[in-house]
């Protein structure tokens, strides 16, 4: 084996586009390990832990560790690799006048400069390291912008005076950890395709987000925007600073004809609070918790609002002889291995058992990229699980995994064939990119008993357990 | 719905609608890649940061000081008053007039400085005003008294509403072009240039330095206060304007404004002094850059006026002694903060090389400061060279500055960049968010006391001067 190790001084790129380039590495032949990350300790961690012998370096380095089956393999890798890095570099560098913004203050002028007569940006969109999203948040709104701020790990008193700034200037902050949004027909974030229509959706939940506006889509019912506003704004100590507003713009949106708002549990405070608001436009809520209504009861209910039928919602059983159909049953516990909080803590209120884990966790994150950009960490948590039933979600749309089937579907056959049921919840819609008949038909092929509403999965899955407890 | 509402206590509120809810998105994107590529996919208008991060250890103390509730009002209040002042020429007098300088004491270019730290050309300053003042009878006489110190005061010449070029040494018998604010009512205080070659400002000073100084107070000073008592107070302001948009960048290259500044005064100079019109005028034509001390008072007058804003993280001072790079910030009072002075980068002189260089010196970079010279780089073609060799060059330089500072300039514009304003008003924060220091034009001098100027290009300040400055802000 032939080890490259490199650290390159003051050469940065961002995490994710970092990720493809290793993998990219990784598929050439004779390379069995290919690292390409920035020196933070985590990375240089796991490049020792591979056994690579990493020099000192400064988070602001971008660390090369390549270990491939003979030296001309390494030095096809590093060629790639500067290939790919020369790239991005071409994209990013330009000469005199056209240089790119380096802030977001500085973009929101550029925009404002360039567009004459269109009234510059509307939002900003951020998504850097957790410890500096509270900069580019604060020059958007100091700028009039509204902001979606992607990025976790950002300390709870930045947001709460982003969003008391935010207030003041009559712009909203959605996030942090803010995971979709869909504002005048853009999806930002991980956003599923929609219709345009007559439900707005404010939402202290990305993937909560994303499957009631998706269930909505397959019953043929559009939303006119959907508003983020970060998993923590119900908290206590944010107290809905962000979903009072959201709800007040909607309320104030002549598109928006109903309002439906979706939380993880909410404080009681801030609950009451948002329920007080006086709007002029029909509410509905999805505040999950036990005894409340899950995600697809209040799309249920959404429907039953607007006059329009309920359908029945897209699944496709297991195939014959797979894991928990007749005659093959499953033995052990109820596994759930999640990419979304919201969607994990409504299938563990309706499995009342079992272990389950939320890979978007910031637990999870810190370091390395959503698990629904990155399915490794969950991948190989899939391949550990030895008996019993495994309950999981796919999310589609922009943002996630171009093809998530195409990994996944190989890990939900092995794990078929250890006896292994296991239970997919696919949130997605028929316009979007990755195609939601196509991976669920991958899916249910590898021997996954697949729903398109995730409290139906997970009902399906405790049925499993439950059969095995009585059989 | 209704517009307006008002919470509990009954205070207004701001309207509930969002301005994007209605308007075509057009996004901001800082970060992933991905997400902005998932927007390319759906055709959404977008504007892309090329975002890294900041320079390593400064992100708590940049979110401590983006959390300053003062900060934003105070930045605008600052940079306002530094781009509001209208600086004007309303005088020349002697410094002891002027500024009360006593006998034994000289001021000097940069963050305050003792001898025995003071390099070459510093020391040869000093050495120079000490026999021009008589108060030495030979070169090594006032080496020895300025060492020995007893009589002798130095003191920085921004703790005295004064700049000088280079070396930046005053002393109480040297002339000073007066600038006063029209707008905000401060004043700044430059001596008169010398010209180049041998002078003292580059540490010169064998007897034709001191002859020359001799004439400066004796002929070239009292004609232009009588030159100035007759035509009225010299607008610098407009004339400033008009030289950027006739390709000076106002640091390095002085052409224009000096030929406009002798197109307005000669006349005066003519009536006010017609024995010594001739020489005075010859002096002046002679030497590109005799402008430059006036628009450093001229910088120098409108920085001032932005200074002792709380919570302000605006820079309204950069100067170098030879030894020490400093600034100062408008929300942290006359507090420097330091870094070593480097050599500067650039083209030299005859033989003269890199080797002969002394680390950068002088209180120029109030240019910069105030949005001229290095950050108006794109407005002076001519001088590219200095730069790194073509027009493009020069428009990177300025159009990167745009990214740390907090405003563009109304009145100085830039023909070539569509008459947008210069970037002005340096905010510490933005230096250390992108990594991105300000660039700064200067002339190099010798690195041996005496030698004199052996050549002219870019040098980059210290950013330890600069996330000394961001940490601090946070104890303010």
């Amino acid at each position: 084996m032939n080890d490259l190790v490199e650290v390159r001084a003051g050469v940065y790129h961002d995490s994710v586009s970092l990720m493809r380039v290793s993998q990219a590495l990784a598929a050439l032949p004779g390379v069995s390990v290919a690292i390409v990350a920035m020196a933070t300790e985590l990375n240089v961690g796991l490049a020792r832990d591979a056994g690579f012998a990493v020099p000192a370096t400064t988070p602001g380095d971008l660390l090369v560790a390549i270990r491939a089956s003979s030296d001309d393999a390494v030095r096809e890798a590093a060629a790639e690799l500067d290939r790919r890095l020369a790239a991005r570099e071409a994209a990013g560098t330009a000469r005199g006048e056209d240089r790119p913004p380096r802030t977001t203050r500085s973009a929101a002028r550029a925009a404002a400069r360039g567009a004459a007569g269109s009234g510059g940006a509307t939002i900003a969109l951020v998504s850097v390291p957790g410890e500096c999203a509270f900069l580019e948040a604060a020059d958007a709104v100091e700028a009039g912008l509204s902001v979606m701020i992607f990025s976790d790990n950002v300390p709870v008193e930045q947001e709460i005076l982003l969003k008391d700034r935010a207030r003041e200037k009559g712009v909203l902050v959605m996030g942090p950890d803010c995971g979709t949004a869909v504002i005048g027909g853009a999806g930002l974030g991980f956003a599923n395709v929609l219709r345009p229509g007559p439900v707005g959706v404010v939402a202290a939940s990305g993937t909560g987000a994303q499957q009631v506006t998706s269930l909505l889509d397959l019953a043929g019912v559009g939303v006119s925007h959907l508003l983020g506003v970060g998993g923590r704004d119900l908290s206590a100590e944010v107290g809905g600073r962000s979903a009072i507003q959201a709800l007040r713009a909607l309320d104030a949106d002549p598109a928006t004809e109903l309002i439906l708002l979706v939380s993880k549990p909410p404080a009681p405070e801030a609950a009451d609070a948002v329920r007080d608001l006086g709007l002029g436009t029909k509410l509905v809520t999805a505040l999950l918790g036990p005894g409340q209504d899950d995600l697809t009861a209040a799309v249920e209910k959404v429907l039953g609002a607007l006059g329009r039928e309920v359908p029945a919602w897209p699944s496709w059983p297991a195939p014959p002889g797979a894991p928990g159909t007749p005659g093959s049953e499953c033995r052990g516990p109820l596994r759930g291995l999640y990419s979304g909080g919201t969607l994990c803590t409504e299938a563990a209120v309706i499995a009342r058992s079992g272990e389950f884990t939320d890979f978007g966790d910031d637990a999870y994150t810190r370091g390395r990229a959503h698990p629904m950009i990155d399915p490794a960490l969950r991948l190989e948590a899939l391949d550990a699980v030895e008996s019993g039933v495994v309950l999981l979600d796919v999310v589609l749309g922009h943002g996630a995994d171009p093809d998530p089937s195409a990994r996944l579907a190989p890990a939900v056959a092995r794990a078929c064939g250890r006896g292994v049921a296991v239970v997919v919840a696919l949130v997605g819609t028929e316009g979007d990119p990755q195609g939601l008949h196509a991976q669920a038909a991958r899916l249910n092929e590898a021997g996954a008993a697949v729903f398109t509403s995730n409290a139906a999965a997970a009902r399906h899955a405790r049925d499993l357990v439950a059969a095995r407890v009585h059989s | 719905m209704s517009a307006i509402r008002t919470d509990p206590e009954g205070r207004a509120m701001n309207p509930t609608t969002l301005s994007m809810l209605s308007r075509e998105p057009h996004v901001i994107t800082a970060g992933t890649a991905l997400l902005g590529e998932a927007l390319d996919q759906q055709a959404v208008a977008r504007t892309d940061v090329d975002w890294r991060p900041p320079v390593p250890g400064t992100a708590a103390a940049l979110a401590a000081a983006l959390a300053d509730p003062r900060r934003e009002r105070a930045n605008a209040t600052a940079v306002g008053r530094m781009v509001s002042a209208r600086p004007r020429l309303v005088g020349v007098r002697p410094a002891r007039e002027v500024l009360g300088l006593e006998p034994g004491t000289f001021l000097h270019a940069g963050p305050p400085i003792s001898w025995e730290r003071a390099s070459g050309p510093m020391r040869g300053a000093l050495i120079g005003a000490m026999l021009f003042e008589g108060l030495a009878s030979s070169p090594e006489d006032a080496e020895e008294r300025l060492a020995a110190g007893s009589g002798i005061t130095l003191d920085s010449c921004h703790h005295h509403r004064t700049v000088g070029p280079m070396a930046g040494v005053v002393s109480p018998s040297m002339w000073m072009l007066e600038v006063a604010d029209a707008e905000h009512g401060g004043a700044a205080y430059c001596s008169l240039n010398e010209g180049l070659g041998k002078v003292l400002r580059y540490g010169a000073y064998g007897p034709e330095v001191v002859e020359r100084l001799r004439w400066m107070g004796d002929v070239l000073g009292p004609a232009l206060q009588a030159a100035l008592a007759l035509s009225g107070p010299l607008d610098l302001r407009a004339l400033i304007a008009q030289a950027l948009q006739m390709g000076d960048e106002l640091h390095n290259r002085n052409r224009a404004a000096t030929s406009l500044m002798v197109r307005e005064l000669a006349p005066a100079v003519v009536e006010a002094a017609p024995g010594h019109a001739a020489e005075v005028l010859r002096f002046i034509n002679g030497n590109d850059h005799f402008f430059l001390n006036a628009g450093m008072a001229a910088a120098k007058v409108s920085a001032d006026a932005a200074r002792d804003v709380p919570g302000s993280s605006l820079v309204v001072a950069m100067a170098r002694n030879g030894t020490d790079f400093g600034i100062q910030v408008s929300g942290l009072g006359d507090r420097w903060f330091t870094g070593p002075a480097e050599v500067p980068d650039g083209l030299y002189l005859g033989a003269y090389g890199p080797g002969d260089a002394n680390p950068d010196i002088g209180d120029s970079t109030i240019t910069e400061t105030t949005g001229l010279g290095g950050f108006a780089m794109a407005a002076a073609p001519a001088i590219v060279r200095f730069v790194g060799g073509d027009v493009a060059d020069a428009v990177a330089a300025t159009t990167s500055m745009y990214e740390i500072t907090l405003a563009e300039h109304p009145a100085y514009q830039i023909p070539g960049l569509g008459f947008r304003g210069t970037p002005v008003g340096i905010d510490v924060t933005l230096v250390a968010r992108t990594g991105t220091l300000p660039v700064v034009n200067t002339g190099i001098a010798g690195r041996v006391a005496g030698t004199g100027q052996v050549g002219a290009g870019l040098v980059s300040p210290p950013m330890e001067a600069f996330t000394a400055a961001l940490a601090a802000l946070t104890d303010a």
